[in-house]
Formats: C-alpha cells, structure tokens, sequence
C-alpha cells in the first residue's frame, strides 16, 4: 500500500497534474470565446493581449522583485531589448510566420536573457535602494542607445511590424511563463533564491552561491519580459523608444506590488485589474489618473499601515486573505 | 587526529586586534565550549572559521584541508555549518523551506527538471522532504513544519537554527550561544539535544555560550577567551576554578 | 576654448538647480530613509503657483516668490504627514509605492486644473547677459549660480550651527536614541519635508525662469535627474548632493555639445553606474557594513 502510494508521487502523471492540464485548456476556450464570441465589444476584446502581455511582465518581475527581493525599476528596459531584436528579426526573415515569430520570441528573449548577465555585475555589488536606482539608470541608458542607434529607427521608431500577435500566441506564453516561474519558486532552485531574500548571510552559511542565484533570477525575468516584448512589438505593430521608459517600469512594479510580492497568483490578478481598470475608467478620462493615483496610495496606506490588522483584529473586517506570499496552510 | 586545527590565528579591524594568536584543536566527536566575557572574540572567531571574515594571520584546518580564503558557501561545503546570536532564519519561509533550503547540496537535480517538473523532480522533493522532515522531528519541530519560521516562538525558532545547520551534513557544528533567551528547562532539554545530536549524527561541535550550566554540563574542554587572546584551556572544572578566568570574568 | 568653458558655465547652472533638487532627495532619505519620488512634482508645483502669482494675481515677484516658496514646504509637510507618516514602520517598498502614487497625484491634479497645454511663461528674473571676453553668460544662469550658493551655504550653516540642525543630523544618525534624548522626531521630520520642498520650490522657479514653460510633467526629468544626483554623491550627504548635483549638470552639458545630445542620458546614467561600481555607497555616501 505504502509502496503504491509512494509510486504515484514520484510521477508526473498526478490527479494534480492532470487537473491543471485541464485547466489550462478549459482557460484556452474562455479565452478563444472572449476573444471570438460576442460577449465582450471590440474594445474590451483588444484588451486581452495587453493583459496576458502585463500578466508575463509582472510574474517575471516577481521572481526579481518577490522571491529575489532585490527592487528593480528596470524590468521595461529588458522588454525593450526583446521588443527590438524580435521586431528587426521579423522585419528581416523571408520565413513563414510562425517560423519567423518563433525565432523572434526565442531570440528575443535570449538576448534579453544576455542583458540580464550585464545587469548581474551590479547585481552583486550593491543592494537595496542603490541597485534600485542602477536597474533605473540601466532602463534608461538602453533607452537611450535605441533611441540613439540607427537600425532601431532612432526617435522614429520601428513600424510596419507584421502583427503576428494574437491571443492564442499570449495564451500559450503566459501559461508558459506562469508554469515555468511557479515550478521554479517551488524548486530547490527557487528556495534558494527565496532563502537569499530572506537573509544573505545565512543563505552563504547554509552553502548556497549567493552571486549564481541573483543573477540566476534576474536572468530568467529579463527572458521572460524581452518575450513580453517581443509580443508587445508584433501587437502594435509600431515601436519607440518612448514605450520603454522608467515609467514603463514602474507601471510594471506597481502590478507586482498591488498583487502582493511573491505571489504569482497576486501578480495575475493585478496585471489583468490594472489593464482593465483605465479602459473602464476611459468615460471619466480626466480623473482616470487621478483616481489611479488616490487608489494607489489608499490601497498602501490600509493594506502596509496596521489600519488593516487593526480593523481585522477588531472583528470589523472579515480576515481577507493576503495576497502577499503566505504558504502556512 | 584532530578535526579542526587552528593555528596563530588573528584578524584587526582598523588598528584594533579584535583575535590575536589563538590555536585551537578539537578533536572529532568532541563537544568543544568557546567562553569568555562581552567583547572577547567569541562570534569573531566563529566569523573567521566559516569564511565571513578572512584572518590576517594564522591557518585553519578541517580535516587536513585549508580553509583559509574560501568562501562561507565553499567552506559551508568543506563541512562546517553554524547557527547566529541573533537568529537568522529564512523568515517568510516555512519551517520544512528552511531545512530544505540548507538540503540545497545534498539532494541535486538540474533547472531545467525544476522548470518542467520530470519525474525525478518529483523523486527528490519527496527524499528532500523526508530527510528535513527526520531532521526535524529531532528538534520536536516536525509538527510546526508548515508554519512560517518567523511564527515559531524564540526557543523553537533557536533550535529550527540548528536544525537547518545540521541539514548541510556538516562535520562541525558551531553554535551561537544556543541558550540565549532560553529558562532553565528549555536549556536542559536543549542541553540534551546537543548531546543526542552529536552521537546520533556523529558530529564535532563547538559552541559559544554564557550559560555555564550548559558549558559545565556537556562541554568535554572548553577555551577561555580574553581580548581576542587565550586565556586557558582545558576540562571545565580546572579551567573554571583557574584564577586567571575567575578574574577576568568578575574583575580584580 | 571660449565655448568650451560657456558650456561648463551653463553645466553649472543647471546642474546647480539638480544640486538644489538633490538636496531634497538627500535630506529626506537620510532622515526618513525613503526614496521621496514625488520630490521632483514639488518643482512642478512651485511653477505653477509662481505662474498664478504672478501672472493671474499680478503679485510682485519678491511676494510670489515667498508664497511659492511657503506653499510648496506646507505641501510637503502634509505629504509626508497624510502619505509617509502612516508608513513608517513599513516595508520600505510600501513607502516607494505610495510616493510613486503621490507623484501622479501631484500630476494629474495639475492636468485637471491647468490641462496638458505647456503654459509659456516670462522669467521673472530681468538680469542682462554678461560677456567676460567671448564667453556670454545668461543673466539666468548668473542668478541661478548666486542662489544656489547662497542656499547651500545657509543650509550648511542651519546643519552645522544650529540646534534643530543638530537634531537633525541626530535623527538621521539614530532615530530611537535621539527620541531618547528628548528630540522631538515628528518635528524634525516635518522640518526636513519642509525645507527639502523649499529648495525644490526654489529650483521650480529657477527652472521655468531658465525654460520658460510650465507643464504637468515638468517635475518629473530633472526630478529623476537629481536624484541620481543624490545618489551619484552618496545619499544621505548632503555636499554629496550638492557635487553629484554640479557634477551631472556639468557632465551633462558638455556631453550634449560635444558627444551627442541623443546618447546624453546614457552617459549621465552610464556616469552613475561606473561610480556605484566603484563606490558603492557613492561619492561621499558612508558605507555602512552589515554586523554578524
């Protein structure tokens, strides 16, 4: 008995297993039948790649900013590597499409990936508020040099970029993202990064390579938001170096703190609130940033202030569940 | 043969000789005390023997290997594991992520396994999980395995420490006065934890502690230390009775 | 050479409005050890009430730039009170995000008073260009260097000389003893908001005297400009923030006449980037090693 049940945990093959898989595809027919069928209007319909872009950008920031622990206000930078390189990849290849935007999404990725190792050096040598600021100058500096360059267009940007994004596309790198970032958390790989956010110095003591794990995590997000990049670039078909500034980033990093760090659910949420919400708030154009802003700040103020642990001990709020990162069950 | 072999080791910060000429020697198995007043070197030394600190002079040897240069993670590796004075655990962690965070180089599998969860994913989480979950029932922690480590209370939160040491196989354990903050019955069980520790893991320990219940009760020799130098060493009874120690301690 | 040392002249002058900037990135960071990223907004705001004072109102400019300069340290001191004080035991990134959420606030206030039109505006300050030789100095420039030297030397004195200086420097040093030693925290903390937003409204008027139009977004470039200012100097200090502040300007524009004014951001970031490598607290920042 013991030794049937032991089996069946050693396998990939789990109820577990089979439940997401199922999921995963019943998600794909909700999204083909918001995006196909008639229930939302056009407008609400363009959302949804943005969405699933936001959803990649903000789970990939998490690893970084949640598990990692390290703020980084460069996320938007990485996107803009990808945004290009997949770009000029699709404005150059004579190849079938989905070839061509494979190649773009790998490559694009990848090179982000390899700007993720640059970042690295920093990385290392400084912390907190300082790497901060060096993740915002690194942002802009590559701002700069696209805008600077000649095969990114300069100031002009790229267009005619063919618009090979669709939902299905999104779809499946945002599954792919969210499996691939979730696994790694729930790794000895992921623990580690975690245990080095915790403390540093008891993770060097317990034996883990601080400096493998840092660069580790911000090399794996820069792939997944050169990927959103890519995605962002054969969506709107025109891009500037404009899109890409440290406002960009810090859009991405309020998502991820709205959803609450380390929380990849949290973080899903947010992304698709946070895209929705202005398109809705769009009659009330003026105060729609005002809004925003009054909600942002509300929003810490109660949830970062013990307004909420003080109302939640009192009995007068129901506990909410947190959706910062809580694993005690 | 001795495990650890310390020779004239010695550090300065600035102009300060916070260690100065210190040998040590413990032999395997041995449950070693490292005593001396506020300010003494104690936690320096602890520094220097697992890489934090790099000595300026001196050498240190575990089992024959120098150690002196290496990093607290190689040296982690080398064998050497320790707990804090002031606790440092993996905070928003769970208490069984916290020993297997430190089973990291035990159990290895590749990141391409984590990202798409193989089967032999699943086979060494479970041994991972079964291994942090052994260690822990040592420590009685096996049912606070799922709470965050930062909800455990203080004396369970020192032992969760030692556990997660002992989870590196390490061949010496250092502890950080592992008494602190702990009543009389908390220390007498932790005292015979260590003791169950050492023989059951067959393990070296060297420990830094204030309580001279503790030292007395299950140190087999201890060191004295005074302004970074030796002050004495030997079995507690005849080191705590020398006058040397007692003045230091209590003051002319 | 004569243009050479032109552009240094105008390197110093900006840069000495990013140094005034800085200094409000510095003192507040120090003291409440936040990022105040709606610092840079307040410059914003100090434009547009001079523009009502002295345009709509018609008040002389010794009267509109005293009120500037008072509304925009009360504005400061309500921030910090509403948004930050509430924080103070919070995770430093709740504190960013709020300051972040209290910079579109100050934003999007602005574009629902005065909308998204720049608004020309005219220098108050009428000082003729001074020619030494063939190098030409704005009378912008010249008044822009004379007051900053005259703000950094008082502040130099209010730290060094007085005693709510001195409580200051307490505060930032160690926030629970120096409430031990009978300092009023709170107080020092609104004081440090207060003058901080002060010399931001005093580099706001600067500012549009130099380029003459006022926008919503205004704040934001020479915001985030002196505050890698700050941190180039090391934040914290505060002569730190006063040569990282000189030094950007400085670098700034010489890069825009003789490298090229696209690739300008990316040197000045680049600039930072060298130094943190270097020194990672920067310039003058203490470098603060972790005990184990």
């Amino acid at each position: 008995m013991q030794n049937i049940k032991s089996n069946k945990n050693h396998s990939a093959f789990t109820k577990k297993n089979l439940f997401i898989t199922a999921g995963i595809i019943l998600g794909f027919f909700v999204v083909m039948l918001l995006a196909e069928g008639s229930l939302l209007n056009r407008q609400y319909k363009s959302l949804i790649v943005p969405i699933g872009i936001y959803i990649i950008l903000a789970v990939s920031l998490n690893l970084t900013t949640g598990f990692l622990g390290e703020l980084s206000l460069g996320h938007a930078g990485f996107m803009a590597i990808g945004a290009y390189t997949g770009a000029l990849i699709t404005l150059n290849l004579n190849m079938p499409e989905v070839a061509e935007f494979i190649i773009a999404l790998i490559v694009g990725g990848s090179i982000a990936a390899i700007f993720g190792v640059l970042i690295g050096v920093p990385v290392l040598r400084l912390k907190g508020d300082y790497l901060a600021i060096v993740t915002l100058a690194f942002n802009e500096i590559i701002r700069s040099i696209i805008n600077f360059l000649g095969i990114t267009g300069g100031a002009m940007g790229l267009s005619k970029i063919p618009r090979y994004t669709n939902y299905v596309w999104v779809y499946a790198m945002v599954v792919l993202t969210i499996i691939i970032i979730y696994n790694l958390v729930n790794s000895r790989h992921g623990r580690a990064i975690s245990a080095i956010r915790d403390n540093y110095v008891a993770a060097e003591s317990i034996g883990l390579k601080v400096s493998k794990y840092k660069v580790m995590a911000f090399v794996i997000a820069a792939f997944f938001a050169g990927i959103a990049g890519v995605l962002y670039g054969h969506n709107l078909s025109v891009l500037k170096p404009a899109d890409f500034d440290y406002n960009k980033s810090i859009e991405i990093l309020v998502i991820v703190v709205l959803g609450g760090m380390g929380s990849i659910r949290g973080s899903i949420i947010a992304a698709a609130i946070l895209t929705f919400l202005p398109e809705v708030l769009r009659a009330a154009d003026d105060f729609r940033m005002l809004l925003y802003a009054v909600v942002l700040i509300a929003m810490m103020l109660f949830n970062s202030s013990g307004i909420r642990t003080r109302l939640e001990e009192s009995g007068k709020l129901p506990k909410l569940p947190k959706l910062t990162r809580n694993k005690a069950k | 043969m001795s495990l650890l072999e310390v020779k004239n080791l010695g550090i300065s910060f600035g102009g300060l000789r916070a260690v100065d000429d210190v040998n040590l020697n413990i032999e395997k198995g041995q449950l070693y005390g490292l005593i001396g007043p506020n300010g003494a070197g104690k936690t320096t030394i602890f520094n220097l023997l697992t890489g934090v600190y790099r000595p300026t002079t001196g050498t240190i040897k575990l089992d024959g290997v120098d150690i002196v240069g290496k990093s607290p993670s190689e040296i982690c590796q080398t064998g050497i594991a320790r707990t804090f004075q002031n606790i440092r655990l993996f905070k928003k962690m769970t208490v069984l992520d916290n020993v297997k965070a430190a089973l990291h180089n035990q159990v290895k599998y590749s990141l391409i396994t984590s990202f798409f969860r193989t089967s032999s994913y699943y086979q060494l989480e479970k041994q991972m999980n079964e291994k942090a979950m052994e260690i822990l029932k040592v420590f009685d922690l096996d049912g606070q395995a799922s709470y965050l480590a930062s909800n455990l209370p203080y004396g369970k939160q020192r032992k969760l420490e030692i556990a997660r040491g002992l989870a590196t196989n390490p061949k010496l354990l250092l502890l950080d006065e592992p008494a602190a903050g702990m009543n009389p019955n908390e220390t007498a069980e932790l005292m015979e934890t260590i003791r169950l520790v050492r023989d059951k893991y067959n393990i070296t320990i060297l420990l830094i502690e204030h309580d001279m219940k503790l030292v007395t009760g299950i140190c087999e020799k201890i060191l004295v230390l005074n302004f970074g130098t030796e002050l004495a060493t030997g079995v507690p009874e005849e080191v705590l009775n020398n006058p040397e120690v007692i003045t230091a301690y209590l003051g002319e | 050479m004569g243009s050479v040392l032109e552009q240094l002249i105008n390197g110093l002058g900006t840069g000495s409005i990013y140094a005034l900037i800085a200094l409000g990135y510095t003192m507040v960071y120090g003291i409440a050890k936040m990022i105040n990223f709606a610092h840079g907004d307040i410059i914003m705001v100090g434009a547009y009430v001079l523009y009502v004072t002295v345009v709509q109102f018609k008040l002389p400019v010794i009267a509109a730039v005293a009120i500037t300069i008072t509304f925009c340290a009360v504005l400061g001191i309500t921030i910090e009170k509403i948004a930050y004080k509430p924080l103070r035991k919070a995770p430093s990134l709740a504190v960013l995000i709020t300051a972040i959420g209290m910079s579109f606030l100050l934003q999007s206030l602005a574009l629902l008073i005065f909308n998204a039109n720049p608004i020309a505006f005219k220098s108050i300050i009428n000082v003729k260009t001074v020619k030494i030789g063939d190098i030409a100095v704005s009378g912008v420039t010249l008044v822009t260097l004379l007051v900053t030297l005259i703000c950094m030397i008082a502040l130099s004195l209010f730290i060094s000389k007085t005693k709510a200086g001195s409580a200051m420097r307490a505060v930032s040093e160690d926030k629970a003893a120096a409430q031990l030693m009978g300092i009023n925290v709170n107080k020092t903390i609104s004081m440090t908001f207060a003058i901080g937003s002060a010399l931001a409204a005093v580099a706001g008027i600067l500012f549009v005297c130099q380029y003459q139009s006022i926008k919503p977004t205004l704040g934001a470039l020479p915001g985030i400009k002196a505050f890698v200012a700050a941190v180039l100097g090391g934040i914290g200090s505060v002569p730190g923030a006063m040569i990282g502040g000189v030094l950007l300007g400085v670098i700034e524009s010489i890069s825009k006449a003789y490298i090229s004014s696209e690739l300008t951001d990316a040197i000045v970031f680049g600039v930072l980037v060298l130094v943190l490598l270097v020194k990672p607290s920067g310039l003058l920042g203490k470098n603060r090693i972790e005990k184990v």
